[in-house]
C-alpha cells in the first residue's frame, strides 16, 4: 500500500473540488513522481468504491538530453558566437572547444562569423554581427516551460529530427468521488480469521472485495473415464426397464457359441481369419451338451424345424475353435440355451454391455475392440411392433425419440432391422444399431418353445460417446493414447439431455 | 454388404421412370437396399489414381447399391430392377422355363446350363460379367465354394468332361493370352496378378488340378483359375455355355440358377434356359439347372401374430406376391400357398416369408407396442461390486483408465521382467499386427503406456483400473477364462509407495475387510522381479495371496519409457464378492 500521507492529501485535494482532479497535476504540485500517485490510486480503488478514476492519456512534447543542455547553455551556435572576442579567435582553438565543431558550421551558415584564412598565425574567425538572436534556445524553452503549443507542427519536427525534442504519451487518472466518498481510510480486511470471529471484531472491520471475475482453484480430485460414465448411463436405463445383466466376463468363446449356436453357417465371411482372432493356444474348446450339438449340427445340414438348412458338410472341429468373441450374443446364446434348460419357460429380458473383438482394419473410427450394448427379450408371441415399441421406449431414455426402421440381413435374426434416427445437427438420418428376431433355427434345437420369440438389438457405446463427448479420433478416447485432460475435464453424461 | 455399381440412366430406363437422388434413395430403404454413393468413373479414377488419369473416362453417373449379403438375385442391374418392378407392383415376377435338351459332363459338384440364342449389347455384356465378379466375390466366398465359367458353346463340342490332372500336363491358351502354358507355368504367371493371384492358393498345393475339356480335348477351362482363350465370349456370342464347379454343390446350383434366370431375359424366347445332364462317375446322372420353384404353405395368421399387424389373407399374399413371393390363398382357413422361386434361396424358413410380408407392409407402417413382459432386473454381482468401487477409487483422487485387452507378448513378459512362459496367457494365432498377439493377463502395461502418453500432463498421475484380464484355466470349456482386477499406478518425482499402500487400505475400508492377520487382509515383504528389490509386498486376504503392490523396478520404468519412480498396486477382485 502506498504511502498513507499522500493517499490522505489526495483525498483532501477531491474533496476541495467539485469534478475531479489530474493525477498528473496533482503529482506536479506535490512535487512527487507520477508513479506514486498512480500507486495511490490503485490502492485507493482496492479499498471499495471511495474515488472512481477514469484512465487518460495524452501527448506532450520533451526535451531530450542534447535539448535540455541547449536550453540551459544555448545553441553551439551560440555558444560558438559569444566565445569570440572582439579581437577574434584562433580556428584551432575554437575547434577544441566541446561546441566548437557542430556550432562553427551552423554560425558560419548564419553568417554570424567569418574566417580569415590569411591571417598571420594560423586561420582566424571573427564576429560579423554585434548580436545575435538564439532561436533554437527559445523554441527549446517554450517546450520546457510547457508552451509547445505556441510552436509550430513543422518547427517541432524539425527539432524533433535533430534529436532535441520527443512527442511522448502520458497515462493519467482523472480521479472524482467515489459513491462512498470519505477523506479518513480504513485498512480493509483480507479474510475472516478464527480470532475475528472469537472477539466479534468482524462486527467493526470491513473487507476487501473478492474478484469474482477470476476463476477458483481446481479441486484436487480422480475422474471416471467418459466412456465408463456413458456405459454407466446404459446400465441404469436398461436396470429402469427391468432388464437383467447377463455374466459376460469371458472374452474368449468357441466357434460353437460364437456362431454356430446362432445359425451362422460356417463359411459366413464373419469367421473368415480377416474378421476375426482365433486361438493358437488355447486352441480348440470342448465340453459342448452333446444332444443339442446334434441339434445344431442337423438344422445346419438338413434343417428341420421347418428349415430347408443350409445344407452343407457341418465340421464340430470348426465349431470347436476357440476365438475372441465377436459379438456378445455368444453369451446371449448361452443364456437363451440356459433358459431353455428350466423345468418351464419363464419370460426374461436381459442386457449386456462388454468388450467385442475384430481383426478388422483400422482407423479413426474402429478399434479391435469395442463395446457391445445388447438386449434381449424372451417371451411367449412376441411381435416385430413389440420390438419396435421397446426400441423406441430404450432411445426415448437416450432423448431420441424420431426413428425409422431400415430391412436388413443379419444370418440369425429374422426379420433383421437396421435402426436410424433423424440427426438435427447433420440434417440427416443416421444409423444407431441393429435389431431382430432371433431366427427359429437358433431357438429351436436350444429347447425352447415353438411360441416363444426372442427378440434383440445391439449398438456400440463408443459411437454414442464419440458424439456425445465430440471425440473425432476413437484413440483419443479407448486405449493408453486416451488424452487425460480430456477425461479430467469431461463432464457427467446426462443422455437424454 | 456387397456394392453393385449400375448406370443411372440404363436403370431408370429399364424402370420406366427417372427418380430425384433422394426419391431413389427413400425407394432404397423401403427395400432393405442403400443407395451408398452417387459418382462415375470419371470420379472414381481421379480420387483413386489421381486427377490427370480421369480425363478420358466417362461422366455416366453411377448409382453405387449395397445389397444384403443374402440376395444374390439383386447383385446386377437384371435383378435390381426385376426386384424393384415387382415391388412397385409394375411387373408380375417372371417364370424361367427349363427346355430339356443335352450336353453332359463327368464328375461330382460341377453343374451347367445352356442360354440358347441370346442377345448381347455392350451394356448386357458387362452385366453379365460384373454379376459372375459379384457371385464370386460373394455366395462364391472369393471363388473357394464356386467357380463360374462362361463359354461360346458354338467353338466348342460336348460332351464335356470334368477332371483332374496334375499341373504339368494340363496345356492350353488362357484367357486374352497369346500363346499355350502349362498348369504350373500359368501358376508362376499369375502370381504377380493383382486379380488372380487371391485365387490360387484354393489348388496351389493339390498333386493334379481341375480342368474342363470338350470332346475334342479343347480345355475349357481350369477352376477356380482362369478359362481357356478358345471358347471365350464375346459381343457376338449366341450360344452361351455356363458351368460352375464346386466343393459345395448347394451353393454351386445357387449360382447357376441366378447366373441363367438373370440372363435368360435376353434369349430370344425370354426366361427359358436349356438344360445340361451331368452324368457321376458312378453313371448316375443330374439336370441342371434345377430351377426348383418350391411351394410352402402358411397361415396369414402366423404373419400377423408375428408382424404384430391384422391383415387380411388375400392382403397378405398380395404383400407376398410384390417380394417376388407368387402366393394365393388356397380358401382353406386362412392358409396361404406361397412359391419360392430359384432366384430366393436366402428364404429357408416361414419366418423368411414373414420377414418379406413385413416389408413389403412397411416396416414403419407398423404400429409400436409394447409387451407385458414382466421381470425384475438383476446386476450381475460382480459388475455390481466394480461399479461402486469405481466411483469411490475415483473419490479417492484416483483418475480411470481404460486401457486394451489385447497387447503384445512383450508388454505382459519382458516389458516386466517376467518370461512369456510363467503368463498363462492365451495367445493369438493370426494378428495383424504385434499389438494383438496376447489378451493381457496384467493391467499394468497398460497404466504404464497411459502414463508415458501423458507424460506431459502435471504430476502426480494417480491412475487406476478396473477391468478384465484373461488366464488359461482348464477347467473351462474353451480353457481360458476372465478375471478381474483392479490396478492403480502413483507417478511422481518421489515412489510414494506409502500412497498406493495407502489406497490399499482405504479399499480394503471399502470391502469391509479389516487389516488383521488370519481373517482380513496384511501384506508381507515378497521378490517380484517386475518391481524394486525390497520394495515390493505380497496382499493376502484371508491368507491367500490376491496381489501385489510395490515401488516398480527401474529397467521396467525404462522399458516403458518413464523417466520418474512409480508405484504400483494389482489384486484380484473377485475373492472379495
Amino acid at each position: 500500500m502506498a504511502d498513507t500521507g499522500v493517499l490522505e492529501t489526495l483525498l483532501r485535494r477531491i474533496e476541495k473540488v467539485d469534478d475531479g482532479v489530474d493525477s498528473l497535476e496533482v503529482a506536479t504540485s506535490l512535487g512527487v513522481d507520477h508513479q506514486v500517485l498512480v500507486g495511490a490510486v490503485k490502492s485507493l480503488q482496492a479499498l471499495g468504491d471511495l474515488i472512481s478514476a477514469e484512465l487518460r492519456s495524452s501527448k506532450h512534447w520533451e526535451l531530450l538530453g542534447e535539448g535540455t543542455e541547449i536550453a540551459e547553455q544555448g545553441s553551439h551556435e551560440a555558444r560558438v558566437f559569444g566565445s569570440i572576442p572582439p579581437e577574434g579567435l584562433g580556428q584551432s582553438e575554437l575547434m577544441k572547444l566541446s561546441f566548437g565543431k557542430i556550432g562553427f558550421s551552423k554560425a558560419m551558415s548564419n553568417k554570424w562569423i567569418r574566417v580569415d584564412k590569411a591571417h598571420e598565425g594560423g586561420p582566424r574567425i571573427f564576429r560579423t554581427v554585434e548580436d545575435i538572436e538564439d532561436q533554437v534556445r527559445e523554441k527549446l524553452l517554450l517546450v520546457q516551460r510547457g508552451n509547445s503549443s505556441k510552436l509550430e507542427e513543422k518547427e517541432k519536427n524539425e527539432l524533433k529530427k535533430r534529436k532535441l525534442l520527443s512527442e511522448v504519451t502520458v497515462k493519467s487518472y482523472w480521479i472524482t468521488k467515489g459513491s462512498s466518498f470519505s477523506t479518513t481510510i480504513t485498512k480493509l480486511e483480507t479474510e475472516l480469521t478464527p480470532e475475528m470471529i472469537a472477539n466479534g471484531s468482524w462486527k467493526e472491520k470491513k473487507f476487501k472485495p473478492y474478484n469474482f471475475e477470476a476463476m477458483g482453484v481446481a479441486p484436487d480430485c480422480g475422474h471416471m473415464h467418459p466412456l465408463m460414465k456413458v456405459r454407466t448411463q446404459f446400465r441404469q436405463i436398461f436396470l429402469e426397464m427391468g432388464f437383467t445383466e447377463m455374466p459376460t466376463n469371458n472374452f474368449i468363446e468357441s466357434s460353437f457359441w460364437n456362431f454356430d449356436s446362432l445359425f451362422q453357417p460356417q463359411q459366413h465371411p464373419a469367421r473368415d481369419q480377416h474378421d476375426t482372432f482365433f486361438l493358437s493356444d488355447p486352441a480348440l474348446a470342448h465340453g459342448f451338451p452333446p444332444d443339442y450339438l446334434e441339434r445344431v449340427k442337423k438344422v445346419h445340414s438338413e434343417g428341420g424345424y421347418g428349415s430347408q438348412g443350409y445344407k452343407y458338410d457341418w465340421k464340430v472341429e470348426e465349431a470347436q475353435k476357440n476365438i475372441l468373441r465377436t459379438h456378445t450374443t455368444a453369451v446371449s446364446a448361452r443364456m437363451l440355451y440356459k433358459l431353455a434348460q428350466q423345468e418351464k419357460f419363464t419370460p426374461v429380458k436381459y442386457f449386456s454391455i462388454d468388450r467385442v473383438f475384430r481383426n478388422e482394419t483400422l482407423d479413426a473410427t474402429h478399434l479391435a475392440e469395442f463395446h457391445q450394448i445388447e438386449g434381449v427379450v424372451a417371451d411367449y408371441g412376441l411381435t416385430l411392433g413389440d420390438l419396435m415399441g421397446i426400441l423406441h421406449e430404450f432411445f426415448t431414455k437416450l432423448g431420441i425419440t424420431k426413428l425409422r426402421f431400415k430391412p436388413a440381413y443379419n444370418p440369425y435374426t429374422e426379420p433383421s432391422m437396421e435402426v436410424f434416427s433423424y440427426h438435427e445437427g447433420l440434417k440427416k438420418w443416421v444409423e444407431l444399431g441393429n435389431s431382430g428376431v432371433f431366427r427359429p433355427e437358433m431357438l429351436l434345437p436350444m429347447g425352447l418353445p415353438e411360441d416363444v420369440s426372442v427378440i434383440a438389438w445391439g449398438l456400440s457405446l463408443e459411437r454414442p460417446t464419440m458424439i456425445k463427448y465430440g471425440i473425432n479420433n476413437i484413440r483419443e478416447l479407448v486405449g493408453h493414447k486416451v488424452n487425460l485432460q480430456m477425461v479430467y475435464d469431461s463432464p457427467v453424461c446426462r443422455l437424454d439431455s | 454388404m456387397p456394392t453393385v455399381g449400375v448406370k443411372r440412366d440404363l436403370l431408370f430406363k429399364a424402370l420406366g421412370r427417372t427418380y430425384t437422388d433422394e426419391e431413389f434413395d427413400e425407394l432404397c430403404f423401403e427395400f432393405g437396399l442403400e443407395l451408398d454413393e452417387i459418382t462415375s468413373e470419371k470420379e472414381i479414377i481421379s480420387r483413386e489414381q489421381g486427377g490427370s488419369k480421369a480425363s478420358g473416362a466417362s461422366d455416366v453417373i453411377l448409382y453405387k447399391i449395397d445389397v444384403p449379403a443374402n440376395r444374390y438375385d439383386l447383385l446386377c442391374l437384371e435383378g435390381l430392377v426385376r426386384g424393384l418392378q415387382v415391388f412397385k407392383n409394375k411387373l408380375e415376377a417372371p417364370r424361367i422355363l427349363n427346355n430339356e435338351r443335352r450336353t453332359a459332363a463327368v464328375r461330382p459338384h460341377a453343374v451347367a446350363a445352356v442360354l440358347r440364342n441370346i442377345t448381347f449389347t455392350q451394356e448386357r455384356y458387362d452385366s453379365f460379367i460384373e454379376l459372375q465378379d459379384k457371385l464370386h466375390q460373394n455366395v462364391c466366398r472369393k471363388r473357394s465354394l464356386v467357380a463360374i465359367g462362361t463359354h461360346d458353346l458354338d467353338t466348342v463340342s460336348g460332351p464335356f468332361t470334368y477332371t483332374a490332372k496334375p499341373p504339368g500336363d494340363i496345356r492350353f491358351k488362357p484367357l486374352n493370352q497369346t500363346k499355350e502354358y502349362t498348369a504350373a507355368q500359368l501358376m508362376s504367371l499369375y502370381k504377380t496378378d493383382s486379380h488372380l493371384k487371391h485365387f490360387l492358393h484354393i489348388i496351389e498345393d493339390k498333386p493334379a488340378y481341375p480342368v474342363i475339356y470338350d470332346s475334342n480335348g479343347v480345355v475349357l477351362s481350369m477352376p477356380p483359375i482362369i478359362n481357356g482363350d478358345h471358347s471365350k465370349i464375346s459381343l457376338n456370342t449366341k450360344n452361351v455355355f455356363v458351368e460352375c464347379t464346386a466343393t459345395d454343390l448347394t451353393k454351386a446350383k445357387i449360382v447357376l440358377d441366378m447366373m441363367v434366370t438373370m440372363f435368360s431375359e435376353y434369349c430370344s424366347q425370354p426366361f427359358t434356359v436349356e438344360e445340361a445332364e451331368v452324368v457321376y462317375p458312378d453313371g448316375k446322372t443330374c439336370k441342371y439347372p434345377e430351377l426348383a420353384y418350391r411351394k410352402e404353405k402358411l397361415s396369414s395368421g402366423f404373419i400377423n401374430r408375428k408382424v404384430g399387424i391384422n391383415e387380411p389373407t388375400e392382403k397378405i399374399a398380395q404383400l407376398l406376391t410384390k417380394m417376388c413371393l407368387r402366393s394365393e390363398v388356397t380358401g382353406v382357413g386362412d392358409e396361404i400357398q406361397v412359391e419360392i422361386p430359384p432366384t430366393r434361396s436366402d428364404v429357408i424358413h416361414a419366418c423368411d416369408i414373414m420377414e418379406d410380408a413385413a416389408m413389403a407392409y412397411g416396416f414403419n407402417n407398423i404400429p409400436y407396442t409394447t409387451p407385458g413382459t414382466y421381470t425384475v432386473a438383476n446386476q450381475f454381482p460382480l459388475n455390481k461390486l466394480t461399479e461402486l468401487l469405481r466411483q469411490d477409487l475415483a473419490a479417492a483422487g484416483f483418475t480411470e483408465a481404460l486401457t486394451f485387452a489385447l497387447c503384445s507378448k512383450e508388454d505382459i513378459s519382458d516389458k516386466l521382467g517376467k518370461k512369456i512362459s510363467e503368463t498363462r496367457a492365451v495367445h493369438i494365432a493370426n494378428p495383424k499386427t504385434a499389438e494383438f498377439q496376447v489378451a493381457r493377463t496384467t493391467l499394468l502395461p497398460g497404466l504404464l503406456k497411459t502414463i508415458a502418453a501423458n507424460r506431459k500432463m502435471p504430476l502426480p498421475l494417480k491412475l487406476f483400473e478396473i477391468s478384465d484380464v484373461v488366464l488359461k484355466d482348464e477347467t473351462k470349456d474353451v480353457g481360458a477364462r476372465n478375471s478381474r482386477r483392479f490396478c492403480a499406478a502413483y507417478y511422481n518425482k518421489s515412489p510414494g509407495f506409502e500412497v498406493i499402500h495407502g489406497l490399499l487400505d482405504r479399499t480394503m475400508q471399502l470391502l469391509a475387510v479389516k487389516a488383521a492377520r488370519g481373517d482380513g487382509y496384511h501384506i508381507q515383504a515378497s521378490d517380484d522381479s517386475t518391481f524394486f528389490p525390497g520394495r515390493c509386498a505380497e496382499i493376502f486376504f484371508r491368507g491367500k495371496s490376491v496381489g501385489r503392490l510395490g515401488v516398480l523396478h527401474p529397467d521396467v520404468l525404462g522399458r516403458f519409457e518413464l523417466a520418474m519412480p512409480c508405484s504400483a498396486l494389482e489384486m484380484d477382485v473377485e475373492p472379495f464378492l
